[in-house]
């Protein structure tokens, strides 16, 4: 070691000395409690709800959902020949959705990205340095607000949307149809967001995440589309069939294909890649350097 | 308390910081120095937990940062300025971190009062400058009321009010029992503040002991004089017979001598004798910027040169003179070396300068290390000073005197 010679033989005698000092230390008058999740959860409201990035990236969304979907209604509901009765009416919202699922992309890169990109990741880490905590209340709050925010939309354009085609003598959607057409759709797009959430906190940049969330979204339909041979035609249908566009449009019973996912089918898809993902995500959260 | 054990940091094949030993204990502001890029950074990251060492530990009461129970509320810290949301308010921003850990929301308030941003607090902080910055950045730190506060470069961006704020800060912190750990590159701002020094230089400890030590350990006490300008003859008789008589000369830019290992009616009485006339003989402590400067001379990783403009001048019209270089550009490659005593570190520290050399240490032969004046004449390049100031007898300084380094350890 090339550290001077002279000044630690000094050091030490002075160490020493002051060791002894009469200081025992500081003891804060405020009480100290034992933090656990819920304390993470609170904070993770304050910061997603102080910052105007989520009241725009919301706003918008709300937006597309209620604007499209009342569109769509009047457009259709005018002209009730291009729809049969025996179609979903719930359908219609889903153009909307599409549209909208790219706000919560957005939304959901930002709650972890930005953080990388302004240099809070570091005072938040300092605050609580278990980081898995700060991972789990960030998943939780955002899907919370996502799903919540997209449920709201949702079940108002479906009123409208029934309403308004109900004098033009299409059929009423059954309740399982409500049930998936609502609650099935936002809890899909909250994963959707969560799990571009979790790619935000891998990869710790804001456009890269996005770019990626999207062209997870847009891809597989683009591809598809250039696969003219024979040989690829499976591919080709597999990637139609899994593709986010249609599997969002298997919860209105609407797929653009009679094979791939059906039912609940792309919930539990996007569960299992979202729920793997986090788990990526934790493990880097934990050995990285912030 | 904070200690740390052999704490070395690669990144890839940069050595960041290098098997760092240091305590910094309660009760005192402890000053962590060392020049740009040396490694304080990235040490006070490790001690946060925040990136893991590569080799060694750092410990914050007993415990590794990332296994306190409750760490904000026993450990704040200020790791730069712009590390929040510029879009969240100031008290938003310390409202998320106090319910992070479970402080009472009106310590926000509090803490704002503190560092005096309450006007500012629903502003958001992208607006704020690098001075508001550093007030929000100590409010979160003093938030959790802890017993170990560490501070990265807290006076960087405020105003002389706020200097002098955050100086009497840091003294009233460690005076109530807390360990303040305050890292700057400023060594006169820490010899106002700290009690002890930990001194790195390219990631490894250069010095580690009290403000008072270091300073008798660096710092040298000196004689100038000043021949009349023009008596060449006399200043070369002086110094030959200061430096017969024990003394150690060196000769200063600007052609005054820097005399050592002589008290100063020995100067006088040797002056005299040889019939030199003096027009100044005054004692002077070397600064501790310029002790410090000269112990991470060698540690120093950005270092500044001189705008040669090389190709890019005009060629000058026959008869006019090149322009004089402007002093002070360039970073010097000259520092006064150390001490003679600077073998001896358990010299106890003089109070009297120029009476140094009384006791066992008078006329204490020169350390090898320093480059004799006269050694080397028109050796290496000029240093800047000699170049403005051009008097004809100032001696050339050996610029790349290979043996410095060493010395500068």
């Amino acid at each position: 070691m090339s550290s001077p010679q002279n000044p630690m033989p000094q050091a030490a005698p002075a160490w020493q000395g002051t060791a002894a000092s009469p200081h025992a230390g500081y003891t804060s008058p405020i009480p100290v409690v034992r933090t656990h999740l819920g304390h993470a959860l609170v904070s993770e409201w304050t910061k997603i709800r102080s910052v105007r990035s989520t009241v725009w990236t919301l706003g918008v969304f709300v937006l597309l959902v209620l604007g499209i979907g009342l569109l769509t209604g009047v457009v259709v509901s005018s002209s009730s020949s291009e729809m049969s009765s025996a179609d979903n009416p719930l359908t219609l919202g889903f153009f909307g959705l599409l549209l909208g699922s790219i706000c919560l992309i957005t939304l959901g890169v930002l709650t972890t990205a930005s953080e990388y990109g302004t240099g809070m990741i570091r005072t938040t880490m300092t605050a609580c340095p278990s980081r898995g905590r700060v991972l789990a209340a960030k998943a939780l709050v955002f899907f919370l607000v996502a799903f919540t925010t997209t449920l709201v939309s949702s079940v108002l354009v479906a009123f409208a949307q029934t309403a308004m085609l109900g004098g033009s003598g299409v059929r009423q959607p059954s309740g399982a149809e409500w049930l998936k057409g609502t609650v099935g759709v936002s809890l899909y797009l909250a994963l959707l967001g969560l799990l571009s959430l979790v790619v935000g906190s891998i990869l710790r940049h804001s456009a890269g995440a996005i770019t990626i969330m999207i062209g997870v979204v847009l891809a597989p339909l683009v591809i598809a589309l250039f696969m003219f041979t024979q040989s690829l035609e499976k591919v080709r249908t597999a990637l139609i069939d899994y593709s986010i566009p249609n599997q969002l449009s298997v919860f209105y019973s609407n797929s653009l294909t009679h094979s791939g996912p059906s039912g609940w089918d792309p919930l539990w898809i996007v569960l299992a890649v979202t729920a793997l993902a986090f788990a990526g995500a934790w493990a880097l959260l934990r050995q990285r350097d912030v | 308390m904070i200690e740390a054990v052999g704490l070395t940091k690669r990144y890839g094949d940069k050595t960041a910081v290098y098997n760092l030993s240091f305590q910094v204990r309660p009760g005192a502001v402890t000053g962590f120095l060392g020049p740009n890029g040396s490694g304080k950074s990235t040490t006070m990251r490790m001690i946060l937990g925040l990136d893991n060492p590569t080799a060694g530990s750092v410990t914050i009461g007993g415990h590794p940062y990332r296994r306190l129970p409750n760490a904000p509320r026993q450990v704040g810290a200020l790791l730069d300025a712009k590390a929040v949301h510029g879009g969240r308010s100031a008290r938003n921003h310390l409202l998320s971190l106090a319910q992070l850990s479970g402080i009472p929301v009106r310590r926000v308030d509090e803490v704002l009062g503190v560092v005096g941003l309450q006007d500012v607090a629903k502003k958001r902080s992208k607006g704020f400058s690098l001075g508001m910055g550093q007030r929000l950045g100590i409010a979160a730190a003093l938030l959790g009321d802890p017993r170990v506060l560490l501070f990265d470069e807290p006076v960087n961006g405020l105003d002389p009010e706020g200097i002098l704020w955050v100086r009497n800060l840091m003294k009233s912190l460690a005076a109530e029992g807390r360990t303040v750990f305050v890292s700057s590159h400023l060594m006169s701002e820490m010899a106002l503040t700290a009690d002890h020094l930990i001194v790195i230089g390219r990631g490894q400890l250069l010095a580690d002991m009290s403000i008072r030590d270091f300073i008798s350990a660096n710092s040298a006490d000196f004689a100038r004089v000043r021949t009349p300008d023009g008596e060449r003859e006399g200043r070369e008789k002086l110094s030959s017979a200061l430096t017969e008589a024990g003394g150690h000369v060196l000769p200063e830019p600007d052609g005054a001598l820097r005399v050592t290992g002589l008290p100063l009616p020995r100067i006088s009485d040797i002056a005299h004798d040889g019939g030199v006339r003096l027009w100044e003989l005054s004692p002077h402590q070397a600064s501790l910027e310029e002790a410090y400067m000269r112990m991470t001379q060698s540690a120093v990783d950005y270092r500044s040169t001189t705008d040669q403009k090389a190709g890019l001048m005009q060629p000058l019209p026959p008869g006019a003179e090149p322009p004089v270089p402007v002093p002070g550009q360039g970073q010097p490659g000259w520092y006064a070396p150390p001490p003679p005593r600077h073998g001896q570190p358990s010299a106890p520290p003089q109070g009297q300068p120029g009476a140094a050399p009384a006791g066992p240490y008078a006329g204490a032969p020169a350390p090898a290390a320093a480059p004799h004046p006269y050694g080397a004449p028109g050796a290496g390049a000029p240093n800047p000073y000699a170049q403005s100031a051009a008097p004809p007898q100032a001696p050339p300084v050996p610029a790349a005197d290979p043996t410095k380094p060493e010395d500068a350890r």
